[in-house]
């Protein structure tokens, strides 16, 4: 993928940070100024300063004797390398990879980053306009390489930079684009170079027994011939730990202890971190080149060597290390913070949401079908089959109550059954049924509890529910479907069992 | 002879403590109505973790069995707690629990059908020391199988129900061993409708214990031991 770079470039960083505690100096030429070898230098101008001819590294007292109405405060030392990282940690927001240019400015590898924000000009604009809201002034483009983004950040008028189309953006620029020192810059306008045209078509061996390999290496590195690095200033460390090994490891008393080796200091990582794991891979890199790997899951995010390694040591079986495994490589592919409860020393009352029961649910689901296990939470439908849900997780509440007020049966035919039955007169529980080739003569019952259908999920005749106890004392649940009809003989069906 | 007596009943407990049952370290407080069948337990408690086995024959039976379980649970569950029922099929009803006092949200259902996988489900949920109790509806369980679990429980004080559907093997390690027969009920006072539920309980087997056989029937969220029916004379009635 082609690598896209935006450098931003703060021209007065410290002095939009002064205008920004004293508001009523933005109309006014002000200077910050620290004391360096017995006099007071100018460190940092504002632009108001800069139109008069007053630069940094000048004399204060040269300044004020261009302009006797200057104002000039004392410089805090460190403040403006203190902005610069803390706007730097702030960037983060337009792309993961965020780097602190030596040379003051912050670079950004936006490769993949500006189609968020619709295309690379809003992208930089946003960028621009944000900090201005935030009361900094601020220069930025985008470019191919850093090399040139820096160099039009500092030098050139343009924002974007098309793919491939440096050279003709940047050889109008100086030299000091080219992020040179200062003698060497020095030389190369005393010899009339004073654009980097003129240095692109002099032969590079030339240029290196003149100036050096550096010039050579910062061009190269401008036109993108050549790999330049940055250093993020948040390292993106992935969660894994690796155990190469002398021999190849092919028993599975060696795999168990490159496991729990693995285990023990991924584990303590991220104990620090607060983070604990969902998903994790172990992977095996044998000797015929080939690679074998396991993976397991959790339900609650943990950093618990003993369990992920039960985990693990459930499905180790599945590891063919054949002629040997010299490599081993833990992962953690999904991580989630992770907040240890305090051990208590005398359990009372185990509860739900106890680390050894979401323990006990990774072991069981590790072996037999994670779908087979649930919890299940009220639903308010009256229809039997729909007045319950499955529960999204071991912890989740439930929004409604239980209804207890009808009776229901402990055991519920997943679909209810047809059965035979003798009932008397319309609306009468039936007098006897039939159901799998055994005769019941009722004796009690109790009903009929009318559920409707809810024609809003599915269509369908109502349910008229009567609880009939048989001569043996056997309580059942069982419906007539639909109204009671000389004509067409509605359906008679078993819905449940009561205890 | 007086003397004699109080050695063996000290030698009695400590045999019964070197089986297995600790005398009431459990602080259930409410046995919903289950004392008055305590006389029929070694030292007058209901022996919590440990394996009760109830014997069913069909649906009915199961249903009864599992309403006299879920009554025995709702003693256990206090107000935290976790109670695992493997069963086979998406039977169970979860919101009928509630009648019998048990919190349908505090129980985690496992539904497999192969019988492995549920020895396994059951062995490693009686391992773990967070679990109040543990339902298997398991039909065959070998001799082995049911010392894995009495151990497994001797260690983590978990209660275990298994509730066996026409078994073949009969030769357990569970400590007690029940049948639950429903009865017909008694309406309130004669008016018409069914009346609460109640079984025919009969505790088969208990270790160190007396068998006994009792009319227990659910109401208002506790056991009653109906006394008006007498065993005694009657011959075992006729299971459906």
């Amino acid at each position: 993928m082609e690598k896209r770079y935006v450098a931003i470039w703060f021209p007065h960083l410290a002095t939009d940070w002064f205008e920004q505690q004293r508001p009523d100096l933005k109309n006014n030429a002000f200077v910050l100024s620290a004391a360096t070898h017995g006099r007071m230098v100018i460190t940092a101008a504002n632009p108001l300063a800069q139109q008069l001819l007053i630069r940094e590294g000048m004399a204060l007292a040269d300044a004020r004797a261009i302009c006797p109405s200057l104002q000039y405060f004392d410089d805090k030392p460190g403040l403006a390398s203190q902005l610069w990282q803390r706007i730097a940690a702030w960037c983060i927001r337009f792309t993961p990879t965020v780097a602190l240019d030596p040379l003051g400015g912050i670079l950004l590898d936006a490769t993949g980053c500006s189609h968020l924000w619709g295309s690379e000009e809003a992208y930089v604009l946003d960028i621009i306009n944000r900090l201005k809201a935030r009361g900094y002034q601020a220069k930025a483009a985008m470019a191919d390489t850093i090399g040139a983004a820096w160099a039009i950040t500092r030098f050139g008028n343009e924002m974007i930079v098309e793919k491939n189309k440096q050279l003709g953006s940047l050889i109008s620029l100086p030299p000091e684009a080219l992020r040179l020192d200062e003698n060497t810059i020095a030389r190369l306008h005393k010899l009339g170079l004073s654009q980097i045209k003129s240095l692109v078509t002099i032969p590079s061996a030339s240029l290196r027994r003149r100036f050096g390999p550096l010039i050579l290496q910062r061009i190269n590195q401008m036109m993108g011939k050549e790999p330049e690095f940055i250093e993020p200033i948040i390292p993106p460390e992935p969660y894994q730990v690796r155990l190469p090994c002398i021999e190849p490891i092919a028993r599975i008393e060696g795999i168990e202890i490159a496991l729990h080796t693995l285990l023990q200091q991924l584990c303590e990582r991220m104990q620090k971190e607060g983070k604990g794991v969902r998903t994790a891979n172990f992977k095996g890199y044998r000797v015929d080149s080939k690679t074998v790997g396991i993976q397991i899951s959790t339900s609650k995010a943990s950093c618990n060597v003993k369990h992920l390694f039960h985990l693990f040591e459930m499905k180790l079986s599945a590891l063919e290390p054949d002629l040997g495994i010299e490599l081993f490589l833990l992962e953690a592919t999904n991580v989630e913070d992770y907040t240890p409860a305090q051990e208590e020393f005398w359990k009372e009352s185990p509860a739900l949401n106890d680390q050894h029961i979401a323990e006990l649910i990774d072991r069981l689901s590790g072996r037999i079908n994670p779908d087979a296990i649930q919890r299940y939470l009220p639903a308010e439908h009256h229809l039997p089959e729909r007045a319950f849900k499955k529960a999204g997780s071991l912890t989740e509440q439930s929004t409604t109550q239980w209804q207890t007020n009808k009776p229901r049966p402990i055991l519920l035919l997943e679909k209810p059954e047809k059965i035979t039955v003798t009932a008397p007169i319309p609306d009468y529980p039936p007098m006897n049924f039939r159901y799998k080739g055994q005769f019941h003569k009722v004796v009690k019952a109790d009903g009929p509890e009318r559920i409707e259908q809810e024609w809003w999920i599915e269509e369908g005749e109502h349910r008229d529910y009567y609880t009939v106890e048989d001569e043996q004392g056997c309580r059942y649940w069982l419906f007539r479907a639909g109204h009671y009809d000389e004509e067409k003989k509605p359906y008679w069906f078993i819905h449940g069992f009561f205890a | 002879m007086a003397a004699n007596q109080d050695t063996f009943a000290r030698l009695q407990q400590d045999i019964l403590l070197l089986q297995g049952f600790k005398p009431a370290s459990n602080n259930v407080t409410n046995w919903h109505g289950l004392e008055q069948i305590k006389t029929a337990f070694p030292n007058n408690i209901f022996p919590t973790g440990a394996i009760h086995e109830f014997f069913c024959t069909g649906q009915e039976t199961v249903s009864a069995s599992a309403g006299f379980i879920s009554g025995i649970l709702s003693s256990l569950l206090t107000q935290q707690g976790a109670i695992i029922w493997i069963s086979t099929g998406k039977m169970i009803y979860p919101p009928s629990l509630k009648a019998f006092g048990v919190n349908p949200e505090k129980v985690i259902f496992i539904h497999l059908k192969n019988e492995k996988e549920k020895l396994f489900a059951m062995e490693e949920a009686l391992k773990c020391d967070a679990v109040t109790a543990v339902v298997g509806q398991l039909n065959e369980i070998s001799l082995i199988e049911s010392r894995r679990f009495q151990l497994a429980v001797e260690h983590s004080k978990v209660t275990g129900f298994l509730l066996r559907q026409n078994p073949r093997n009969q030769m357990t390690s569970c400590v007690t061993r029940w049948q639950i027969t429903p009865m017909p009920g008694e309406g309130n006072d004669g008016l018409p409708g069914l009346g609460f539920p109640k079984w025919d309980v009969q505790l088969l087997k208990v270790r160190n214990g007396k068998q006994g056989r009792w009319e227990i029937q659910w109401q208002s969220g506790k056991f009653v031991v109906t006394p008006k029916y007498n065993f005694e004379r009657e011959l075992v009635r006729k299971i459906v």
